[in-house]
């Protein structure tokens, strides 16, 4: 806290009158619609789909409350799901965060034309997954312009099979999610002083020490931040799943299978929980990137101190 | 000389192995991105597309069968509507709310900062699936209000974390110069605040929009007959092919994505590319 802060803290919260004054200010209650609508909207809907998937529907309400959960665990087909998904988001998130890793590094030093290349990963994003899925099935399509260049080049004899399997699944997720975590990962690169560097190069630092003992150490919390995120996203993979996977099969993932158990079965007990799974696992992990950026700070520090 | 030193130094720091690493993989991207984006739009104007490089021939025949086969023109004014309604509402919600972040410091601030930025953290299929099925118990669902109402639930939090380092960095001695010298509350809004504030809440505005537009789960959820938004008529039209010709898909493509370049392009006139997607800090 800097020192005119404190002062302004010590001044505030010194006389009781003033105080209880201040606990009314009436600017507090701008914030309140927002805290409401969240509340509203996003707390509770959770609660209700927690209290809801506690109450089985249909053949599972004879197995009491758990029943919802039992049918999603205990059924081999349900239970495939979560592979399914960890099967496309891990190699998603790694291969993510490995490509955009080198590169967000190097452009903390811009290149020519670096405004035009951050403006270019922003299309694919700005489309989504639903526009990027949909032009797939032309272009990675049989008779599309990747396996002609393939065929042309004599690289395969006959075309590959890119569609409505999980490659097509898995190629859509890194056309989606790739630039997201590129410019996450840029955010946190660029944000590390330049300065630190060239302290350790006049200082006698190799680039490796440099790398290894400078930048890594600092880029450390964004890069779990966005490992954490990538992998969230593409744990939660949708539409490109149902249009260039195979939903009934290969690509049935989670959130397939919790839509499927709400829109096409009307079981909201079962979809809710399976939705309340995915949300439990998905919020362990952004917490778990959240306090370990706070840790990797601490041991900035401490290891600066010594 | 200086002229010549500066030259060399900026090829030096420019090209190296490193850039072309970068070169080569903005280079795979553009060419896949590409690739999917132009045979999109050649099949969308082909009569027909077998076998060649190129199509057969071209026709804008697909598109004036999209405007009557998908009633392209209801799906476009819910389309408008409801993103429209998203940021207005966003925006109405969010910006008292980011300027008391970025200004006061009470007790829970940290609780309320972390809730507002939860729904960003979370995708939205897996929220979306029990706030579907609340809102349908309301009776919500399936209208415009509906899909509103749901879309606000990551709008909102968006424009919250967007403008409040905005307003942070908006000197507040300038609220008290005009304080001090005599301006009501009122009016320290209406002409310090608001002239200050603009270009960053339309730069919210922006953002908000064309995050909405492309925002497929939640629509998906909540949408009725007539509240279907471009993004959802793309995947309902994707997702049975075979009923349709693939042209018919890839004309309803093309709208899709004008409309969202076009509003991308008046976007990144006032923002910074990085800013489109969202960034935890504290």
């Amino acid at each position: 806290m800097s020192a005119p802060a404190a002062r302004r803290d010590a001044v505030q919260s010194a006389p009781a009158p003033a105080r209880r004054k201040r606990r009314l200010d009436p600017t507090l209650l701008f914030i309140a619609p927002a805290v409401v609508l969240v509340l509203g909207l996003f707390v509770y809907p959770f609660v209700y789909g927690l209290i809801l998937s506690f109450q089985p529907y249909g053949e599972h309400e004879a197995d009491g409350a758990l029943g919802s959960y039992l049918a999603f665990f205990g059924d081999p087909r349900e239970r495939l799901s979560i592979w399914n998904t960890l099967r496309l988001a891990v190699p998603a998130t790694v291969i993510d965060v490995g490509l955009a890793l080198p590169l967000a590094y190097r452009l903390r030093r811009p290149v020519p034309g670096q405004r035009v290349i951050t403006a270019l990963f922003v299309i694919p994003l700005t489309l989504g997954t639903v526009l990027i899925a949909e032009g797939m099935l032309q272009f990675f399509g049989p008779a599309g312009w990747v396996n002609k260049t393939l065929l042309a080049f004599g690289l395969v004899q006959q075309p590959v099979q890119f569609l409505h399997n999980y490659l097509g699944t898995l190629i859509s997720l890194l056309i989606s999610d790739f630039p997201a975590v590129f410019l996450l990962l840029l955010g946190y690169a660029s944000s590390i002083d330049p300065a630190l560097d060239r302290a350790a190069r006049v200082l006698g630092a190799s680039w490796w020490q440099r790398t290894w003992r400078v930048t890594l150490p600092m880029l450390l919390p964004g890069i779990a931040v966005a490992a954490a995120l990538s992998f969230v996203a593409t744990f939660s993979v949708f539409p490109s799943a149902v249009l260039v996977g195979n939903p009934a099969g290969e690509t049935r993932v989670i959130a397939f299978a919790a839509w499927q158990a709400a829109y096409e079965h009307f079981d909201y007990s079962l979809g809710s929980a399976i939705a309340i799974v995915m949300g439990v696992i998905e919020l362990a992990l952004v917490g778990a990137a959240l306090s370990l950026r706070a840790g990797g700070y601490r041991r900035m520090r401490t290891e600066g101190a010594r | 000389m200086s002229v010549a030193v500066h030259r060399l130094r900026a090829t030096r720091g420019g090209i190296d192995r490193g850039a072309l690493f970068v070169y080569a993989v903005v280079g795979v991207l553009v060419l896949v991105v590409g690739g999917i984006l132009v045979s999109v739009v050649l099949d969308a104007f082909a009569t027909s597309w077998f076998g060649g490089w190129l199509p057969d021939g071209f026709t804008d025949r697909w598109f004036r069968a999209a405007i009557t086969d998908f009633d392209l023109p209801q799906i476009l004014l819910a389309t408008a509507f409801i993103t429209l309604a998203v940021a207005a509402i966003g925006l109405l919600v969010g910006v008292p709310a980011a300027y008391v972040l970025a200004r006061r410091r009470f007790r829970f601030k940290g609780v309320v900062q972390i809730l507002l930025l939860l729904p960003l953290l979370l995708p939205p299929i897996t929220y979306g699936i029990p706030l579907a099925t609340m809102l349908y118990e309301f009776r919500l669902a399936g209208t415009a209000a509906g899909v509103i109402v749901a879309n606000l639930v990551p709008a909102l939090p968006l424009v919250v974390l967007l403008l409040t380092p905005f307003f942070e960095q908006i000197d507040p001695n300038l609220e008290r110069a005009a304080r001090v010298l005599g301006a009501s509350p009122l009016r320290v809004f209406t002409r310090v605040l608001v002239p200050l504030a603009a270009p960053g809440v339309l730069a919210a505005a922006l953002i908000v929009i064309v995050r909405a537009l492309a925002l497929f789960e939640l629509t998906f959820l909540t949408s009725g007959a007539d509240s279907t938004t471009l993004v959802v008529a793309l995947y309902y039209a994707a997702f049975a092919p075979g009923i349709r010709p693939s042209q018919q898909i890839d004309a309803m493509a093309v709208v899709y994505m004008v409309t969202s370049l076009a509003l991308l392009l008046a976007a990144l006139r006032f923002v910074n590319p990085t800013n489109m997607v969202v960034r935890v800090r504290r």
